[in-house]
């Protein structure tokens, strides 16, 4: 590993500059718990990290029952799933930011590096989409906005241009019979990578569904809004059958490769599972709300 | 629980902090890894990026002209060392190969392979220079698996090799003077199969696999080694054996042992994957060239991909059972990857196998075949758990063809005292079957499933057990206390408990001994920590300088009484004239007396102790399958063993958790993903998946007292059996909750969910 420099900006506009100054060869640094694991692995080198910590903005964390929910990019998943009223709003996110690694990980990491790290397999990313976020970046020509399901191109890779920065994900607030849930397979309890990971979010009237979203991690080379998978339910009846059609809406819409940690044909099979689970416990949750 | 509770003893079963608790819990241990001396320079190791690859020629000059670089060495560097093989605690070597393995000379032989090792001052620069080596290879066609490489057309990794035929175990045996990947044939014959297979009324033939697993040692590997003016080598490491890597290091460096000095550090983990030496020579090397000390540490990719990892094994297995539930015959072929190097463990495999039954007819071919991944190595019960596998799974579906409880089954068929193993050895006095009515007496046998997807399996085990040599010092101090030095590397506790035995002898508390591991300057040889010797070992040790330094305190109290020293006697920590009762002084006032009686009382002996005792152990786990997902939650787990007497029963119940965590994660997750060139995609705890405490329940134990009628303190090994069966109990327990065979390890989610679909007549 070479040495390298290391940036604390105090202001947006501060990282923005920084980061302009050395284009590729610099990148923000968050929780560093992808980044420095990728940078002492040989995986990436870079000659400066732009700290995002000491920004104030990237670190509020702020939440409204009219206009919902703004995360500054820097916030570390332990203050999402720690906040009471957060938590009852946004089931699905919790779920997803209580499972990212264990206790020193989530006490460390944030949710706007584990989106901006932009791997397939990044288990907030289908929750926020399920959740229908919107990612707020600023940079040297100015801010954009941009829905979590338009972030990630490739994987690693987001829409992020060098010198921009994610300043917070804003997500809004959740209409009268929300529920969401985020589930993902690993073969052990815990710190493992999703073979497959799903988000539903789901509107309820009575029993029937008015608005159904579905994403998928760890079956195509980024994270997937599976829109056509979440219509099929959409004005129906949550019955098992309907929850059945959504759940093989979703297998289509994946792309999943055979690997050691599992093979295209099994992660199929487990969108299939997980669709129906997560489903049906963000049912649950919407009418118990 | 313990199945005895008599009190012979005071100190011996009874739980006393352990001497090294302070310093390993504040963190002030020293470990070899922590290790650190003035003027240290870091070594790193540049690895092959092929499995199979001719090296053409490496050029370091690029990396000698970096700054901060001392010294590059490689395998031309190297003396060539004796091709000879030796026994190594529960596995042979051979130098030659062992030096190879060490430092490729001419081929790399598995990806991971060192090729090249530099000295620089840092370790990031160390890291910097080995980019700047240049190796040019000629890549050839890898041999990846133990059937493939036996072919006539396979490619030859040694292509002078030819086949050994041992007719029995450690059998020097004969040359098959034919070119071969298979180094090794060796068969265990007992009776006649086909007379025995005859008189069967149900037979059932299976074949199985089993992965590459690793040993997974939280410490990684580390030398710091300096190499003196005066040509005598210290060596500061953390190691299974300091003896053993002194000879090992005396070979390759073709360097006299006497001027080898091996300084045994704290070590965190083993399993019997540090028994061989890897960084020592490297680092010892370049501190010759450079005259600094060298430090040397691997990450945990270079543990997985360059030490090693217990072998895959491709096996078949054919028992024969009676109408009425007895077994009549056992055949079993055990093809086992000994990696780039001859020497697996398939020779201790076959001798585990079908052990713990009393079976007439047992047949059993094994052949060691190279292949190219990382030489494999000791790892707990070494071959053992491979080979029990197929036994226990095709035992399981016998029973079930006889229509009886897998239990009972193999109650019926235990082995007892007398009874004759597939090497026509007799059993000696154990306790088999005792853990077998343990177990079916047990709370959790009688306890229900209490719900659909559960099942239940069972699986035994046996271990021979070690014996190996041992040497221990005593010092006795004017105030009551003992100083005890020995030399084995304490990796399960062994230190306390060897002061137990020592305080128990003279009737002191274990607080009162004071247990340290000394440097092979300064202590007399010892076998390695391996085996499960090292309390047995040393409990003999400890049983000869107690007795020598009790004679001595009899004569210094007999001058004291005016006496003649067959006159004064000593029993339960009390010396005392046989002629006046009066007379008598404790230990710890006798001790006090020493000076003025003709001054202090050290003793020190070295013992050969034979009469291990074998382990025996049945193992009930308790699994809940999500079919859809293939996941194995295990809800209950009980480990019944025959632990002769416990010296520290924590120790004790910690050595069996421990080995059947180890074979869980053996069982369900564990594997070395290999690419089809031969890269293991997986080498790091991320993807390689031991078991983590979410995954696990309270490992119950259910420990039995059979002494071991061969040690003066009843003690038997017990640290490595318990990784052995919880390969075939769970695989018996997913078939009794979703009613599928499961044939290749590991049993991950995935293949459960495809068994499964093929089970139901689905494809999707
Ligand atoms: C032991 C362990 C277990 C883990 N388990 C999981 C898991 O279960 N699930 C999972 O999804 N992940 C897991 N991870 C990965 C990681 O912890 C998460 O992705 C985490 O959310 C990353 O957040 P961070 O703040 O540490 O990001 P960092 O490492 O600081 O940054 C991640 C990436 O985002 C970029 N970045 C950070 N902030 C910004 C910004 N404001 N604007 C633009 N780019 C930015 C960085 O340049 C970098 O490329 C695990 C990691 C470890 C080490």
């Amino acid at each position: 590993m070479r040495p390298i420099e290391y940036v604390a900006a105090k202001t947006v506009q501060e990282a923005v500059t920084s980061l302009a100054e050395k284009g590729d060869a610099a990148r923000p640094l968050a929780g560093g718990t992808d980044i420095i694991v990728q940078l002492r692995g040989g995986r990436r080198q870079l000659d400066r990290l732009v700290d995002m910590k000491a920004i104030p903005e990237l670190n509020e964390l702020t939440y409204n029952a009219s206009s919902g929910l703004r995360i500054g990019a820097a916030v570390p998943c332990y203050r999402v799933y720690g906040n009471a009223e957060v938590a009852g709003a946004y089931p699905g996110l919790i779920d997803a930011a209580s499972l990212v690694g264990g206790i020193q990980i989530q006490g460390r990491g944030s949710i706007g590096g584990n989106l901006c790290n932009a791997a397939p397999s990044g288990d907030t990313i289908p929750a926020l989409i399920a959740h229908s976020a919107v990612a707020e970046i600023t940079g040297p020509g100015g801010s954009r906005e941009v829905p979590v399901e338009d972030f990630c191109t490739a994987p690693g890779r987001t829409v992020i241009q060098s010198g921009e920065i994610l300043v917070a994900i804003r997500i809004p607030a959740p209409a009268a019979h929300f529920g969401a849930c985020y589930m993902r397979f690993i073969p052990r309890n815990e710190m493992d990578i999703a073979v497959v990971g799903v988000g539903a979010s789901v509107v309820m009237d009575g029993n029937k569904v008015t608005a159904c979203r579905i994403a998928l991690a760890s079956v195509a080379p980024t994270p997937v809004y599976a829109a056509a998978a979440g219509a099929v339910l959409a004005g129906k009846e949550a019955t098992e059958e309907n929850i059945n059609a959504v759940a093989e809406v979703a297998q289509s819409a994946a792309t999943p490769i055979s690997d050691m940690r599992g093979t295209a044909e099994y992660r199929t099979h487990l969108i299939g599972v997980l669709t129906r689970r997560a489903l049906q416990s963000a049912i649950q949750r919407a009418k118990g709300a | 629980m313990t199945t005895s509770d008599k009190k012979k003893y005071k100190v011996i079963g009874t739980t006393p902090i352990r001497h090294d608790g302070a310093d390993k819990v504040t963190g002030r241990a020293v470990y070899g890894i922590d290790f650190h001396t003035t003027g240290m320079l870091w070594g790193k190791i540049l690895r092959s990026p092929h499995a199979h690859a001719k090296i053409k020629s490496i050029d370091a000059t690029k990396a000698l002209a970096l700054p901060g670089v001392h010294a590059v060495v490689t395998g031309k560097d190297m003396a060539v060392a004796r091709d000879i093989e030796v026994e190594a605690g529960e596995t042979s070597l051979n130098y030659m190969h062992l030096s190879d393995n060490v430092m490729a000379r001419d081929k790399a032989l598995y990806k991971g392979h060192a090729v090249a090792a530099v000295a620089a001052d840092t370790q990031h620069i160390a890291e910097e220079a080995l980019g700047l080596i240049e190796v040019d290879y000629e890549v050839l066609t890898p041999v990846l698996n133990g059937r493939e490489g036996m072919k006539s057309d396979a490619p030859l990794i040694h292509p002078d090799q030819t086949t050994k035929i041992m007719a029995f175990r450690f059998d020097p045996g004969t040359d098959s003077g034919e070119k071969s990947n298979i180094a090794g044939k060796s068969q265990l014959k007992l009776g006649d199969i086909d007379a025995g297979f005859k008189e069967a009324d149900f037979i059932v033939e299976r074949e199985y696999t089993t992965s590459w697993v690793h040993q997974g040692y939280i410490e990684a590997q580390n030398a710091t080694a300096h190499w003196n003016n005066d040509d005598n080598i210290t060596v500061w490491n953390s190691s299974q054996g300091t003896f053993n890597q002194r000879q090992l290091m005396a070979e390759i460096l073709k360097h006299p042992v006497s001027q080898i000095k091996m300084v045994p550090m704290e070590i965190g983990g083993g399993f019997g994957g540090k028994i061989p030496v890897y960084l020592e020579i490297p680092a010892a090397m370049l501190s010759k060239k450079t005259g600094h000390p060298v430090k040397m540490t691997m990450t945990r990719t270079e543990v997985f991909e360059g030490t090693g990892p217990a072998s895959a094994a491709q096996m078949k297995a054919k028992v024969g059972a009676t109408k009425d539930g007895r077994i009549t015959a056992a055949y079993a072929e055990l093809v086992f990857e000994a990696g780039a190097f001859p020497g697996s463990a398939v020779g201790a495999g076959a001798q585990g196998m079908f052990t713990t039954y009393n079976i007439e007819n047992v047949l059993i071919d094994g052949y060691d075949v190279v292949v190219n991944k990382p030489k494999s190595a000791a790892y707990r019960s070494p071959g053992t758990p491979q080979a029990c596998f197929p036994a226990e799974a095709v035992i399981d579906e016998l029973a079930e063809l006889v229509g009886m409880d897998p239990l009972d089954f193999r109650m019926k068929n235990a082995a007892k005292e007398g009874d004759r193993r597939a090497d026509g050895v007799q059993h000696p006095e154990m306790g088999n079957l005792e853990c077998m009515e343990a177990l079916k007496a047990s709370d959790h046998y009688k306890s229900d499933l209490g719900g659909p997807n559960r099942g239940r399996g069972v699986a035994s085990g046996y271990w021979g057990n070690a014996g190996m040599p041992a040497s221990c010092s005593i010092a006795i101090n004017a105030d009551g206390t003992v100083s005890l030095a020995e030399g084995s590397p304490d990796i399960g506790g062994s230190r306390t408990s060897i002061a137990m035995m020592c305080a128990e002898a003279f009737g002191i508390a274990a607080e009162d001994v004071h247990p340290s591991i000394k440097d092979t300057d300064s202590i007399g040889y010892q076998g390695l920590t391996a085996g499960s010797s090292t309390t047995l070992r040393n409990g003999w040790a400890v049983f000869e300088v107690t007795n020598q330094a009790i004679e001595l305190i009899k004569a210094r109290a007999a001058r004291l009484w005016e006496t003649e020293p067959e006159n004064v006697d000593f029993a339960d920590g009390v010396f005392f004239s046989k002629a006046e009762k009066e007379l008598k002084l404790t230990f710890k006032e006798m001790t006090g007396k020493l000076m003025e009686t003709g001054g202090p009382i050290s003793v020190a002996a070295s013992v050969a102790p034979r009469g291990a005792g074998p382990s025996f152990t049945t193992h009930m786990v308790d699994v809940e399958v999500d079919p859809e997902t293939g996941k194995v939650e295990i809800l209950r787990y009980t480990a019944a063993q025959d632990v002769g007497t416990m010296i520290h029963p924590d120790y004790v119940e910690g050595q069996v958790q421990g080995g059947a965590v180890q074979g869980i994660g053996w069982a369900l997750n564990e594997e070395y993903f290999f690419s089809d060139k031969g890269a293991m995609l997986n080498a790091s705890y991320l993807d390689y998946r031991v078991p983590t405490m979410l995954d696990l329940p309270m490992i119950d134990t259910i420990l039995v007292e059979h002494a071991n009628p061969d040690h003066p303190f009843g003690v038997r090994g017990v640290a490595e059996i318990s990784v052995v069966p919880p390969l075939g109990a769970l695989a018996n327990a997913i078939y009794a909750a979703v009613g599928v065979r499961m044939r290749d390890l590991p049993m991950a989610p995935h293949k459960i969910v495809k068994a499964l679909q093929e089970k139901n007549g689905k494809t999707k």
